[in-house]
């Protein structure tokens, strides 16, 4: 007896309520979009500049008591949060502080790293700054260009990959799907503020591989039953194929939450952040693949009279079998 | 039908076992890496037993490569500095001054009198007495100017001379300019270098980017501060003339001449020549010793050319104090009492032993040209790293029994080729990453779980591929051959994609972030390739042997 997710056979029909679909779609995109404009993303000091310190201590953080020790620096926006994972020891308390960025100067001085130790250890006795992180405002200014280029750039490659491969239809739903994504997975930080950092960047960019990674393979298909099924209307084919890699498209994602489900949880905090994005990304990459790329690719139409245009723009690679 | 050459399912079990081999040394981190340091330190001072003994941890005749460990994951130091390339343009003005006032001189009666005119640092002003003068003056001193040696601005000259009304301007070129901003990372990141080799310690990073900045990364140091003391900032030794001696920080200079204090009498200051007759650029060696009252000093010795003009110096100016500066501060200011012809020295002053020390390494090394302006620094302790490897591991391991488990269930035995496709997966991306001296971080690992995770993928396509032409009524056989043959665009299509985003991100990104593309993109090299020809011939093989009547998937 096998475990299957799906049923052997299915015929869902996927377009039945597609309005709907593409309304909540839109909806949530909305949402994202205006969280992300009103109430902004917490950057980390990787795009704002500033200094991240990672403290450790035997006894419970008291963020009060953190607090009035370092304001007699003048040191600015100073924000302490407590961290919580369930691999720490019991009297292994951690903190994370983060400091503006600083007029005088990039980098903060080490000197000043000492004195903020110095007036921390009287409140925490035996306090250990497990990590000191600190960028200047010139570096994280690049850094945000950088982050935007490579998104853009992954977005843009993607693109021209799938027109090539495809016809140009398959790619604007291909890229409807992967903004759609994009948006959520940066909607969704803004919304529970959850720190945003480089890595979140490489996070958003592999969201954008996976998702595609889904679409292409529903897309893979759509194309081979668009050949077989020549009377059929599209979408008709289009439900046919989405059916037949149902299966396909369940077991993937399953395996690659249940392992990125063991990272969010036994991974350490350190990279939780990173691996929450992913997760969204891949739930939200297996949905648009079906409701926002497939029914952008039936909203659009396809061009079906294969025979006649084999060398028209568009789908000149299509054929290669590689 | 289902046929694969003996040739090609030789050469894919010897890419399996080339991969096993590779990342074998990974299995025994500690070990090895002490074996590789003992060998390494056996070439570089000798045999001792010791040596040999933990050198031979680790069998030889076995591959010794190993993955890095990044500095998240092994605690240490990152500094981004930039280059305060401008600051060379100033001592080249400073330098070209005296040749100028040089070449003027003989031409008074058409120049008449020039004085050098206050102006920003990298340029040279002159006011002269007859402006009618001024084309032969700008002849002159275009005639010190020689050409630029690099490949983007032959054909131009180092320095560019004009005139603005009665004042002549002397300014360095741009094609000089970018000639000479190159030529000074590239000697500030050499000098980086050798101070951190000085030091010992393992594996540094030291890398050039874009045009003026170097990345260093130190893993196993305490934190940034430390790294920063031992790189230093300018370390700048030179020889200049004194002018005169003073309390007063304040004091009008003069054109040409600067204000130092001094390094160890508080509140006295001198003025100097800032044009330096040696500068630390002419030294050859450098050594702690002691003076002839037994305070610890620092000998020195320079090359041909510095200690000819040493030598001219002292013996021009017998008599009159002469300063040895150090960073801008006065380290001591000697009487000459004689001519020093050998051009070797002794710089005295309160220093301790390490102090002398320090000095002679930092001597030694080389000053760095320009100033370092820090943009980014980063510590992370050793816990840190070593808490972000034990939850890597057992995040990793977990990640990878549910898989496995989750694979045996849904495909029963072809569940069980795709798990040993994935666990040959893991092996290659590690031996690769070794075989590539690459560097695992902490997003690092985490791409490798998510490879886990999507390395099935594959396998998925085809063994659904299978199901579904089983189920159209092909034999087992065909069945088997048609679901490779037509999952694979889907699974090209679906792989190039991901694959370029993490060349994109391996492109734009730096450390932590490069680290997961590095393995995201193996993890997608590996599991096509343990996709189309492993599982496939594990198949083939199963199938050669049981050739069963019906296949379940």
């Amino acid at each position: 007896m096998r475990l299957r997710l799906v049923p052997q056979e299915t015929s869902f029909d996927f377009f039945k309520r597609a309005k709907l679909w593409l309304g909540i779609s839109a909806l949530m995109m909305v949402v994202g979009f205006a969280s992300f404009l009103f109430q902004g993303l917490n950057f980390g000091i990787d795009f704002r500049g500033g200094t991240t310190i990672r403290t450790e201590a035997s006894e419970t953080v008291d963020v009060g008591a953190y607090r009035d020790a370092l304001a007699v620096h003048g040191l600015g926006d100073v924000s302490i949060t407590e961290v919580f994972d369930p691999a720490f020891e019991e009297d292994q308390h951690v903190a994370m502080i983060r400091i503006q960025a600083q007029d005088d100067g990039e980098a903060i001085s080490g000197e000043m790293i000492e004195t903020l130790k110095a007036s921390l250890d009287a409140v925490a006795p035996g306090i250990k700054f497990v990590s000191v992180e600190s960028v200047g405002p010139k570096v994280s200014g690049e850094l945000i260009t950088t982050a935007i280029i490579a998104v853009a750039l992954a977005i843009a490659a993607v693109l021209v990959y799938i027109w090539l491969r495809f016809e140009w239809q398959f790619a604007l739903g291909a890229v409807a799907a992967l903004v759609h994504d994009v948006v959520l997975t940066i909607g969704v930080f803004s919304e529970l503020q959850i720190r945003f950092d480089l890595a979140i960047i490489a996070a958003l960019l592999t969201i954008v591989g996976y998702s595609l990674n889904d679409t292409v393979v529903v897309f893979d298909r759509v194309r081979e039953n668009l050949r077989r099924y020549k009377k059929k209307d599209l979408s008709e084919v289009l439900n046919i194929s989405i059916n037949e890699t149902l299966s396909r498209t369940m077991m993937t994602s399953v395996t690659t939450l249940l392992a990125l489900i063991s990272l969010y949880v036994l991974g350490g905090d350190v990279i939780r952040g990173f691996v929450f994005a992913m997760i969204w990304g891949v739930i939200v990459g297996t949905y648009s693949s079906v409701f926002v790329a497939s029914t952008i690719l039936l909203k659009l139409g396809v061009k079906r009279d294969w025979s006649k245009q084999a060398n028209t723009t568009g789908n000149q690679f299509g054929n290669i079998d590689a | 039908m289902l046929q694969i050459d003996l040739w090609k399912r030789v050469l894919i079990w010897l890419v399996c076992a080339a991969g096993i081999m590779l990342a074998l040394p990974n299995g025994f981190y500690t070990r090895v890496e002490q074996a590789n340091d003992a060998a390494a330190d056996i070439i570089v001072k000798g045999e001792t037993p010791e040596r040999l003994e933990t050198a031979g941890q680790w069998p030889s005749f076995l591959p010794s490569g190993l993955v890095n460990l990044g500095l998240d994951l092994r605690g240490g130091a990152h500094l981004l500095a930039e280059v305060q390339v401008e600051d060379v343009y100033e001592a080249r003005m400073d330098a070209l001054w005296p040749e100028v006032r040089d070449a003027l001189r003989p031409e008074r009666s058409t120049v008449g009198t020039f004085r050098r005119q206050p102006g920003p640092v990298d340029q040279i002003r002159l006011k002269i007495s007859k402006p009618d003068g001024m084309a032969r003056a700008l002849e002159v001193v275009r005639g010190l100017a020689s050409p630029v040696t690099s490949l983007t601005g032959a054909g131009a000259t180092d320095i560019e001379v004009a005139a603005e009304g009665d004042i002549l301007v002397v300014e360095l070129s741009e094609a000089e300019k970018l000639a000479s901003d190159d030529r000074t990372v590239r000697q500030s990141l050499e000098i980086v270098r050798r101070r951190i080799d000085e030091v010992g310690t393992r594996e540094p990073t030291i890398q050039r980017q874009g045009a003026d900045r170097i990345l260093i990364q130190v893993p196993g140091i305490g934190s940034a501060s430390e790294l920063k003391a031992i790189i230093g900032t300018t370390a700048q030794l030179t020889f200049n003339p004194v002018v005169g001696r003073g309390s007063d920080a304040d004091a009008a200079p003069g054109i040409g001449n600067k204000v130092v204090p001094s390094l160890d009498e508080e509140g006295f200051y001198y003025t100097i020549e800032a044009a330096a007759v040696v500068t630390g650029e002419d030294l050859v060696d450098a050594q702690p010793s002691f003076d002839q009252n037994g305070r610890p000093a620092v000998t020195f010795r320079f090359n041909t050319s510095g200690a000819r003009r040493f030598g001219d110096y002292t013996a021009e100016n017998i008599g009159s104090p002469f300063a040895i500066v150090l960073d801008d501060e006065v380290v001591s200011a000697p009487v000459i009492q004689s001519h020093i012809p050998g051009g070797s020295g002794i710089i005295t002053g309160n220093f301790t032993v390490e102090e002398s020390t320090n000095l002679a390494v930092l001597l030694r090394a080389g000053a760095l040209p320009a100033g370092l302006d820090f943009l980014e620094e980063r510590t992370i302790g050793p816990e840190l790293g070593q808490d972000s490897i034990d939850a890597g591991k057992i995040a990793t391991i977990v990640a990878f029994v549910a898989v496995l488990v989750f694979m045996g269930l849904s495909y029963g035995l072809f569940g069980l080729f795709a798990n040993v496709a994935l666990i040959l997966n893991i092996a290659l991306i590690f031996g690769m990453l070794s075989l590539i001296g690459g560097t695992l971080t902490l997003p690092g690992i985490a791409g490798i779980v998510l490879t886990v995770g999507m390395a099935v993928d594959a396998n998925v396509l085809i063994f659904e591929r299978i199901r579904e032409e089983l189920k159209a009524g092909r034999g087992p056989a065909k069945a088997i051959d048609e679901g490779y043959s037509k999952a694979l665009s889907a699974i090209l299509d679906a792989n190039i994609t991901t694959f370029i985003t993490a060349v994109i991100l391996f492109a734009m990104g730096s450390g932590p972030v490069r680290g997961f593309a590095i393995t995201l993109g193996l993890g997608i090299l590996t599991s096509v390739f343990t996709a189309i020809f492993v599982t496939r011939l594990m198949i083939v093989m199963w199938f050669e042997r049981r050739r069963p009547k019906t296949i379940e998937v």
